[in-house]
């Protein structure tokens, strides 16, 4: 059902663009993903999910469901066999609601039937009784009213996390600021809106175990959660990836997982579940919606001397991974500027809106908006260009951040600076109707069009961080096929699209020296990979792989009796100074040399509780936009016409790849800035659908201007960054700016709609 | 009910639909075709497109009752065994495939554009492909892909 991937191309190590090896199947329409499984004789699951946001569940009557014909089994709370919780922090959210609903779309019940439309009239027909109750959707009140009610006993705090240096409220402190801007903030949720609803299958075994091949970011803490809740011991629930049609932080918490499998225990039958898009919106978590309050005060010379900041962030009705968002936007939360006196505080919030959780940024997303909006802000002030501030107050290897963390490893920020400043504008173009706001709507022949050119920068957080042991697994294994050596590279890493399978591949070609190489399907027969999320798989798998090679590498060369510093190359053993040892194929003969190797890296720190203060990090990086943008100031509407990036990665592992991924991570921020937002009314999602959730399409992508530089870290594998996310960070602020720049309005939250920009709603 | 439609020049029958299903779903589920996505099954995405009669359409937004009797080709039926159409190789080589789950549509909406239009300007493919979403990839590898498919295409009549 899932195969192993021969790479086609046979060459291509590390530093080279290798075609990926998914990607003839891809374009052919033969990839397997999670929602194309099929298999004889299967049935198909299908969810009830709760209308309302908040609800006592007075009674729940199947029997109307379980009369329609072809309909199989109808199952409730009552039957999960195992743990009635799960989640991926902190058990508590119900694999199926128990008394109680906390968010509009919290499953209810399930259905398995022989046809997708008997699964849907079996939901229709299922009678749940609710008692509504007023939801509790105000993040702020939910915090700081003490009178607000709980959307759990006792409280409505996930998580609070100060960061303390220095101190902001000093009169002396205040005295060296010529200028102090305190403005509020706000970002919206933002959907991962990734193609590949969720989906997958699942097929009872003869053991009693399950089979269950699905589209997720992290095999191993999926089954960590899926096993007790079915009441099964891990090893008898063996998980595959299937093909991952994108995640972008979507599919790190679960979804259908368990409920498949209850199906499939439940009738003994194959099961498989496809989400449709509206369910889709309410199946994942979101990005967290924030509220945020800045105050930064600047000497007159530009020097930053203080940040003050409150963020509150709105988690939902469940913990997710909000503990971890909340520790991002309060250690990253000034950015990547050295700051004397900083007092944060950053706060998750249980509320009866959408869960929010991971997707691409996770919570240095949004305080970037706040922090630099600020920048601009405070440069505005002082009479200085947006861009000299930022390099007057950037940080460099050896500053320390408000944490105390000293940062260890290049961060040219003022060197990415001049470079963006450096490269041209877009050229004059000729009046051409489809490059005006409004395109071929014919809604403007440029008159009230201004331009704006606005700057932005970011800093993010890669691997995890505060303590956790994080790490992945590789195993590999080299033996001679054909008369010619190959490589077969296991590991349980998600490849949701970035292209870790082609640098796996590249790896062992560089450090095993051969061509061919095999990617073996992500499963959970080899050990834990961590999650695809934070950037961190290049750093961590890469690691990995590159670590279990090397082990491969050590014992062919004890076997061909070469030095140890022998390389191998070409398919030979060879020592230092060039001189062949031996061919691969006579040391190898008949054997097959296997290795797994777990890579850690650096142990960080839990921020401490009342200051922030730690190593909480492994690793930053940063990218640097400037966008370009045309607004028609009369009806609102923006064209982003040009977006450039630097950004530094340590070392250009694929270049392909890697501009893959600084394109789709700015367009994801181009999609916060000007267009995404999940729009919420007393808990209840008014646009669940591609029609009235917008992202860019490739009429709202401009053309980009990418600069790439390769600082190495002294501490990562290849001395690599990682890549993903910090270009979604400030694509965002950098748009907003420019449209500032354009409208000469203040524009304190994102998404900017159209009546933000015409004056009939308050910016 | 019993359908008989020509996919990728083959004559095949389904048996049993319900004819609520649609040309997606009979594609998929019923003819073993899943290369055609089901991302939004609302004709917002473009993932399902396929030719019906020689005209791209979102298979998605067509019952499967109107392909009855007419000619369908899907991106299953592009390649000639091994042998990638030149669109796709492009996607391949470009880049322009990261997940994958828009590629399906992506590669025969270009087919149909650059059948119709051989060499298209950059605003003539930004508006071909603006009903084609792709989450992934910022669209910059994709236009890469076009040009270089429109190119290799020319070169080849």
């Amino acid at each position: 059902m899932t195969k192993p991937l021969t790479s086609t191309s046979r060459a291509g190590g590390v530093g080279e663009s290798p075609v990926r090896p998914d990607g003839p199947l891809k374009v052919k329409g033969e990839f397997a993903y999670s929602s194309d499984l099929w298999i004889d004789g299967m049935l198909w699951g299908a969810t009830l999910r709760s209308p309302h946001p908040r609800a006592r569940i007075t009674g729940v009557d199947i029997g109307p469901a379980l009369a329609i014909a072809g309909v199989r089994a109808v199952l409730t709370h009552a039957d999960v066999p195992g743990d009635k919780f799960y989640g991926i922090d902190q058990r508590d959210q119900p694999v199926l609601a128990i008394d109680e609903v906390r968010y509009q779309g919290e499953p209810v019940a399930l259905v398995a039937a022989d046809h997708p439309e008997a699964a849907r009239r079996a939901l229709n027909s299922i009678e749940v009784h609710y008692e509504v109750l007023e939801p509790i959707f105000d993040a702020h009140k939910a915090l700081f009213d003490p009178t607000s009610e709980h959307v759990h006993p006792g409280t409505n705090l996930v998580r609070h996390q100060p960061v303390r240096q220095g101190d902001p409220d000093d009169p002396a402190v205040r005295a060296q600021c010529a200028v102090v801007i305190a403005r509020d903030y706000e970002v919206g949720i933002q959907d991962q809106a990734f193609l590949g609803p969720e989906s997958g299958l699942a097929i009872p075994s003869e053991d009693g175990g399950i089979e269950l091949y699905v589209a997720t970011q992290w095999l191993h803490n999926d089954l960590a959660q899926i096993a007790p809740c079915l009441r099964l011991p891990q090893e008898k629930v063996r998980m595959t990836m299937a093909g991952v049609g994108g995640a972008f932080g979507g599919r790190e918490d679960l979804s259908m997982q368990i409920h498949v499998a209850m199906l499939a225990l439940h009738t003994g039958k194959p099961v498989k579940m496809v989400y449709h898009r509206e369910e889709s919106f309410f199946g994942h978590v979101h990005r967290h919606p924030a509220v945020m309050h800045y105050e930064h005060g600047a000497s007159a010379d530009g020097k930053l001397v203080f940040v003050k900041a409150q963020i509150a962030l709105d988690g939902g009705g469940f913990a997710s991974t909000t503990p971890a968002v909340v520790a991002n936007a309060a250690s990253l939360g000034v950015g990547p500027y050295e700051v004397p006196h900083v007092k944060i505080d950053a706060y998750g919030a249980y509320t009866n809106n959408p869960p929010c959780g991971a997707m691409r940024g996770f919570g240095a997303v949004q305080a970037c908006f706040a922090y630099e909006s600020q920048m601009d802000a405070v440069a505005e002030a002082l009479g200085m260009s947006p861009w000299r501030l930022r390099q007057i107050n950037a940080v460099s290897e050896g500053s320390t951040l408000p944490t105390g963390q000293v940062i260890d490893s290049p961060v040219p920020l003022s060197e990415m600076l001049d470079d963006l400043v450096a490269m041209p504008l877009p050229p004059s173009e000729e009046f051409d109707l489809r490059r005006m706001p409004g395109g071929v709507s014919n809604t403007t022949h440029g008159e009230g069009v201004r331009r704006g050119v606005g700057y932005g920068v970011g800093i993010k957080n890669i691997c995890f961080s505060e303590g956790f042991d994080d790490y992945s697994t590789a195993r590999v294994r080299l033996e001679m096929i054909g008369g010619e050596p190959a490589a077969l590279v296991h590991t349980a890493a998600a490849e949701v699209g970035q292209g870790l399978v082609t640098l796996k591949a590249q790896i062992a070609r560089t450090e095993l020296g051969i061509e061919r190489v095999t990617i073996a399907p992500a499963d959970s027969r080899v050990g834990n990979a961590g999650s695809s999320s934070a950037s961190r798989q290049s750093y961590m798998t890469g690691g990995a792989v590159k670590e279990a090679c090397a082990a491969v590498r050590q014992r062919v060369i004890e076997l061909a009796g070469a030095p140890a510093d022998a390389q191998l190359v070409g398919g030979k053993v060879v020592t230092a100074l060039g001189e062949v040892v031996a061919q691969l194929a006579d040391v190898l003969g008949d054997t097959a040399i296997e290795e797994t190797r777990e890579y850690r890296h650096r142990p960080t720190e839990r921020m401490n509780p009342l200051t922030g203060q730690g190593n909480s990090h492994v690793q930053f990086a940063l990218c640097v936009h400037r966008a370009v943008v045309d607004v028609d100031v009369e009806l609102g509407l923006v064209r982003v016409v040009e977006l450039a990036a630097v950004q530094d990665v340590g070392k250009i592992m694929n270049l392909l790849s890697l501009e893959g991924q600084i394109h789709g991570g700015t367009a994801q921020g181009l999609g916060l800035a000007v267009m995404e937002e999940i729009q919420v009314a007393n808990g209840k999602v008014l646009n669940p659908s591609f029609t009235d959730y917008l992202i860019p399409t490739i009429l709202d992508m401009p053309p980009m201007r990418l600069k790439i530089l390769e600082n190495a870290d002294p501490h990562a594998p290849y001395g690599l960054r990682g890549a993903g996310e910090p270009p979604t960070l400030s694509s965002t602020p950098a748009i907003v700016a420019a449209i500032r720049q354009a409208t000469g309005l203040a524009l304190k939250r994102v998404p900017i709609r159209p009546e933000h920009l015409t004056g009939t709603l308050a910016s | 009910m019993r359908l008989k439609m020509t996919v990728n020049g083959e004559s095949r029958d389904a048996d049993g639909v319900w004819p609520g299903e649609s040309l997606l779903y009979v594609l998929r589920e019923r003819l073993g075709l899943p290369g055609s996505k089901n991302a939004c099954e609302q004709g917002e995405c473009g993932s399902c497109t396929v030719y019906l009669d020689g005209v791209a359409v979102c298979a998605c937004l067509v019952a499967a009752g109107q392909a009855v009797d007419r000619e369908v080709i899907t991106v299953e039926g592009l390649a000639d065994g091994d042998r990638l159409d030149p669109v796709q190789e492009c996607f391949v080589q470009a880049g322009a495939v990261q997940c994958g789950f828009c590629t399906p549509g992506l590669i025969v909406a270009t087919h149909d554009l650059i059948a119709r239009n051989p060499s298209p300007s950059d605003e003539e493919i930004r508006e071909a492909l603006a009903g084609n979403l792709c989450r992934c990839t910022g669209y910059e590898k994709i236009l890469d892909a076009v040009r270089a498919a429109a190119r290799r295409k020319a070169a080849q009549t």
